[in-house]
């Protein structure tokens, strides 16, 4: 059964869990973010993030290092790290951008993070150790517009980039001074910093909302504002067009299925193969469910004052508007058993996915 | 200081084209293999009153992003003319026959034709109004979504 958290009426605009699903990062559509603890079944806030003088759009959370990135429309971005009393010190990160930072992440081993700006780049920043602060490098070419997804391979040097420019690109990462030279992977084998290794531009798509990598990272998913689902296996292409509403937000929870969730309120399973092929929903819930007690005489009544026998405004999905962010919570042997929703319903819902995957496995043989 | 100078045409000046920041929208390099659907094949279908034929003969070779605008009304006036002589109680029998994509460009036109209503063509709102009725039910909202973002316009 999914798990239904209110955090307010506030949009969620981003969210991020800790290595433990202990504790939980969010920002309600603010220049703040909030950590909360889970005390029994409720979440609390234990602290408030509070530096960013612009909307935080995006939060990510270092899983073995502990430490907290978050970037905002200021052009900043500040990397949290917490202290022995329960608080958190923020570093400030010269991006020298001159527009927004949309999205961060963590790269997989935490070394570095890439920020997506609206300044049509992506800053990836390392730690400098002689002078004690974080340092961007640019990644520009062939960018057109605002980067609004970012992810990593789990090679740590390969960047997936999304942008408003209707492309999918993957850029090499690469930060001599702090590793060494990668392995050859799918996607290339020459990887210096800020090569364009791979590229698909569809303009009849429209802007790329999410990116993301496949867990080996062999496979590369996408969602466009076109309702269009695309996967690119290692270079060869496939799409999913739609029926319903753009999705904001794929993620994959094993290496031939993934999630997408957006504007339809609803999260989607969809089984990656030979083509893509949608698999089920995550959110089963019908319109009838949620009416709840009718009687007659409220029908009346509001027949007579509103002219309508049915005034409940609720939608049949769980979410009760647009899905920003889905994040994976808890894996198992490769599959996430376990994925987390944010709306902009101020709801934060837990999914869980490994009845769909039993079923998903039963049809496939 | 704005009566300081006698002339005023740099006012009407664009500024915003010499910005370098500028977004680059790039075009299509095959602009002269879109021909659009065989015009004398589609008028000899409607005639011979093969509609389902002649909604297939029509949707081919579609004109999407060219900017070679004659071209595009050709087949824009041609596929208005094909959508027109449907009888509301076929039109969903013929949806049936079209692939996902031919959906779409249908779609497309739909919405051109709501736009483009002038007071010398037939009122053919009606017949669009269930055209978009029934290409919605197998296309859904996405189909929709897709007329709105998809810059190849038709």
């Amino acid at each position: 059964m999914e798990e239904i958290h209110r955090f307010g009426y506030d949009p969620i605009t981003c969210h991020t869990w800790n290595n433990n699903q202990s504790q939980l990062a969010l920002s309600l559509n603010n220049n703040e973010v909030g950590i909360y603890q889970k005390s029994g079944k409720q979440w609390e806030r234990s602290a408030v993030l509070a530096e960013h003088s612009g909307r935080v759009m995006g939060i990510d959370w270092g899983r073995t290092t502990n430490r907290i990135v978050t970037c905002g429309a200021d052009r900043n971005a500040y990397v949290w790290t917490p202290s022995e009393d329960g608080r958190w010190r923020p570093t400030l990160v010269l991006l020298r951008i001159n527009r927004a930072a949309t999205t961060v992440r963590w790269s997989p081993k935490e070394n570095k993070f890439a920020v997506g700006t609206g300044a049509r780049l992506i800053c990836v920043c390392h730690y400098e150790e002689e002078n004690d602060w974080w340092v961007a490098k640019h990644i520009k070419k062939p960018i057109g517009a605002t980067v609004s997804s970012i992810d990593w391979h789990p090679n740590n040097v390969l960047l997936a980039a999304g942008s408003s420019d209707f492309a999918v690109r993957i850029f090499s990462a690469f930060v001599k001074e702090i590793e060494r030279r990668p392995e050859p992977t799918v996607w290339g084998t020459k990887m210096p910093f800020a090569a364009l290794m791979y590229e698909e531009r569809r303009r009849g798509d429209g802007w790329v909302h999410s990116v993301g990598f496949s867990p080996s990272g062999n496979r590369l998913a996408w969602a466009s504002h076109g309702s269009v689902v695309g996967i690119s296996d290692a270079g060869t292409v496939y799409t999913l067009t739609t029926s319903v509403l753009p999705f904001l937000s794929v993620l994959w929870v094993s290496e031939s299925s993934l999630v997408a969730a957006g504007h339809d309120c609803r999260p989607y399973l969809y089984s990656v193969g030979s083509a893509v092929v949608y698999a089920g929903s995550l959110d089963v819930s019908t319109h009838e469910e949620d009416q709840g007690d009718l009687s007659a005489m409220q029908m009346f009544h509001s027949l007579d004052r509103l002219g309508a026998a049915d005034v409940s405004t609720a939608i049949g999905t769980k979410h009760q508007n647009s899905v920003n962010q889905m994040a994976a919570v808890a894996w198992r042997d490769c599959v996430a058993t376990r994925v987390s929703s944010v709306g902009t319903d101020g709801l934060l819902i837990l999914w869980n996915t490994s009845s769909l995957h039993a079923s998903l496995n039963s049809l496939k043989l | 200081m704005s009566k300081t100078v006698s002339t005023r045409e740099f006012r009407k000046v664009d500024v915003d084209q010499y910005n370098e920041d500028n977004f680059q929208e790039d075009t299509d390099g095959n602009e002269t293999q879109l021909q659009g659907p065989n015009e004398t094949e589609v008028n000899n279908l409607i005639g011979s009153k093969n509609n389902v034929q002649a909604l297939k003969a029509v949707v081919q070779n579609p004109v999407v992003g060219s900017r070679n605008t004659d071209t595009k009304l050709k087949a824009f006036r041609l596929v208005m003319r094909v959508l027109s002589v449907f009888k509301s109680s076929e039109i969903e029998a013929a949806v049936a026959t079209l692939s996902a994509s031919e959906v779409d460009l249908l779609m497309k036109y739909v919405y051109r034709g709501f736009s483009e209503q002038t007071t010398t063509t037939d009122n053919i709102c009606p017949i669009l109004l269930s055209w978009h009725e029934k290409l919605f039910a197998v296309g859904g909202l996405g189909s929709i979504v897709r007329v709105l973002t998809n810059r190849q316009t038709v």
